[in-house]
């Protein structure tokens, strides 16, 4: 018999701190295994976020830094600007990115940071408790929207992808989801795709992944894959964005 | 005869079930004789002669409990 | 030695460059923007990296990016935008991530105006931003000492791994003198801690959080001890006719170099003053005010704010003289308003 499936090399062995069923750890692992496979680990910077993948220094075996709220697209671009044969890649939930880190994530695009993005959406704040956040769909009951976002009220959630595939210092945007075998498939192809448009020069890269809050929304970590589908899904679609060729 | 094998890291398990979910055989459930450290009943293998290895719970599965096998 | 005619800003910047500094990350503002012009220029041509932030919140996070892959970085502002890098200078010294911050300072509160201003003392020397922690503040007082104590700074900056500030009058940063070049730094620490990519050895972690107490406790008390440290090794402060001085001045930066005139105004009156000039404002010189403490009559502080160093040298003398302060806004006073000052306490007192 031979091992078709194990823990990465690019992941310690800590314990993921996360909740059932959260996808957090599938994302990591995904990270973790595009690092292997294009055997790059040891030449990889990773800054994590402020929301629940704070810790994410503690579970990637690489050099790891911990960003203030939103500002890892800031850091990384220093880093990437002093060290340039190094892959820099930041992980940031949705609040992070979209709401406080709105600025640092538009200007990176813009500026065109040969840094990869891994933004992951699971429409509201998940470490303080079930916020209400800019990816909150319409209708969405949260602690801040208890009555449901409202247009006219909170306003319009953030579709991110499509909004940084306009720049052209974007060079890889994508949406996927891991809400079923398949699309982890393609959420991991697509992380590859975003760390090779890096090495190859091209410009700045995000895969945003549509993922799950199980404890947050209220549901079983099986309903939340569905409710991924159901919901998400006709909000935000899936698919490539922007792909530069040169 | 099984064509895989799957060996569970028992104590990461959250008993999410996902892996049970998207299990294409249907052969894995929740060991309810069994509570693990982090006091869930961790999944294991109903049918271990039915498993083809094909490696979609360890896919799914979050929290790196599922090291998978094949001939 | 090659003297040049040069800006105090662009002396500090060409003074950042002699120590080795190849990243600059900063946010336009009067009356700091000539050093980012000047490394605008420079950076390019050495292999550095220049970038304009799109605010200081970006460009502080950049300095907190660019420290750690071990390269000496920094940045310059005044007083609105180093309100803003506060909550990076924060995270920057619990990271103990070495670095240098530029205040060139401007009147505040609010939007304030752009005149000389000494009125982010409190701000500089308390830490700034959340959290227990000091960072070291240089006070320069000529284009000479910009250049000197930049090259100073990145020193004390690496040896300690802390963020320091220079704090500068916005008239010295736009005042233009002939300046000594210096040689360029060609010894640098070790800095095995930087983020480069983990070849070869096991990954570093560059973080602030500390959730258990203990954890969090002991990292205040590391912090606390280095503090301790720096206050111990690297006070400053240059003392003007001490000796028999009855009426002692405090005053820092530009402002202190114009009341070595009134000092000796005074004197050719009658009057025995003297200055202590903080060139460390953090760590703050008290040995020196605690032994003039016990030799003269009353001190004078001197400052563009509204009393804020006083609180130091109160502090320092801790009730064994009287301590005054005199202090204007948006404007450096000219030697004769501070020869005034001083004869005026002087006959109050008796010392004529």
């Amino acid at each position: 018999m031979k091992t078709v499936f194990k823990k990465p090399e690019s992941l310690t062995d800590a314990k993921f701190h996360y909740c059932p069923g959260c996808s957090h750890g599938i994302i990591h692992r995904l990270i973790a295994e595009c690092l292997d496979e294009l055997k790059i680990r040891e030449q990889t910077i990773g800054i994590c976020p402020v929301g629940c993948s704070v810790l994410a220094y503690e579970y990637f075996n690489c050099d790891m830094l911990e960003a203030a709220h939103g500002r890892a697209p800031a850091i990384a671009t220093a880093m990437k600007r002093l060290l340039p044969d190094r892959y820099l890649f930041t992980y940031q939930g949705d609040g992070d990115l979209a709401s406080i880190g709105m600025g640092e994530i538009v200007h990176a695009s813009l500026r065109g940071e040969k840094i990869t993005v891994i933004f992951v959406n699971n429409t509201l704040y998940g470490m303080t408790g079930g916020q209400m956040a800019p990816t909150t769909l319409l209708g969405q009951v949260t602690t801040t929207s208890p009555y449901g976002r409202s247009k006219d009220w909170e306003g319009y959630p953030a579709k991110m992808a499509e909004l940084l595939a306009q720049n052209e210092g974007s060079a890889y945007i994508c949406r996927t989801a891991v809400n079923d075998p398949p699309n982890v498939v393609k959420t991991k192809r697509a992380i590859k795709k975003a760390l090779q448009t890096q090495a190859r020069g091209l410009g700045f890269s995000m895969v945003e992944v549509l993922s799950t809050c199980p404890t947050n929304w209220g549901l079983s970590p099986v309903e939340a894959m569905k409710w991924v589908e159901e919901n998400m899904i006709p909000y935000y679609p899936l698919g490539e964005f922007k792909v530069k060729e040169e | 005869m099984a064509r895989g094998r799957v060996i569970f890291l028992a104590e990461r398990c959250k008993a999410c079930g996902l892996c049970v979910e998207f299990c294409p055989k249907n052969i894995l459930v929740f060991d309810d004789h069994t509570i693990n450290v982090l006091g869930f009943h961790p999944v294991m293998l109903l049918q271990p002669d039915e498993c083809t290895g094909c490696g979609i719970c360890g896919l799914m599965c979050p929290d790196l409990v599922i090291q998978v096998e094949r001939e | 030695m090659k003297k040049v005619l040069m800006k105090g800003n662009e002396a500090l910047a060409e003074g950042a460059l002699i120590a080795g500094c190849r990243g600059f990350f900063g946010y336009p503002i009067t009356p700091s923007s000539e050093i980012a012009e000047y490394m605008a220029r420079k950076l390019p041509k050495i292999g550095g990296a220049f970038i304009q932030a799109e605010s200081e919140l970006a460009a502080i996070n950049m300095i907190y990016g660019g420290s750690s892959t071990g390269t000496r970085v920094m940045t310059a502002s005044s007083g609105p935008g180093i309100s803003l890098k506060q909550e990076g200078i924060s995270f920057i010294s619990e990271a103990e991530l070495p670095c240098l911050i530029v205040n060139v300072s401007r009147g505040g509160p609010g939007l304030g105006g752009i005149q000389p201003s000494q009125a982010d003392y409190f701000q500089a020397t308390r830490g700034g931003g959340h959290g227990d922690y000091r960072i070291i503040v240089l006070a320069p007082s000529s284009s000479q000492e910009m250049m000197d104590l930049a090259i100073l700074a990145f020193e004390l900056a690496d040896k300690y791994r802390t963020p320091v500030m220079i704090m500068a009058e916005g008239t010295l940063g736009n005042l233009m003198e002939p300046v000594i070049v210096r040689e360029a730094v060609t010894e640098f620490l070790d800095k095995p801690w930087a983020t480069t990519g983990c070849v070869g050895r096991k990954p570093n972690v560059i973080n602030t959080l500390h959730l258990s107490q203990e954890e969090l406790e002991g990292r205040n008390r590391h912090l606390t001890e280095k503090y301790k440290m720096i206050s111990k090794n690297e006070k400053r402060a240059e003392s003007f006719l001490l000796d028999d001085a009855e009426i002692v001045v405090v005053a820092f930066g530009l402002l202190a170099r114009i009341i070595k005139k009134s000092v000796m105004e005074a004197r050719k009156k009658g009057v025995k003053a003297g200055l202590i000039r903080p060139v460390t404002l953090w760590p703050f010189p008290d040995e020196h005010i605690q032994a003039v403490s016990r030799t003269a009559r009353t001190i004078l502080s001197v400052e563009i704010n509204m009393g804020q160093m006083v609180e130091d040298i109160r502090l320092a003398a801790g009730g064994k003289i009287p301590v005054e302060f005199y202090g204007r806004i948006g404007f450096t006073p000219n030697p004769e308003e501070i020869t005034r000052q001083l004869l005026f306490i002087a006959e109050r007192e008796g010392l004529l």
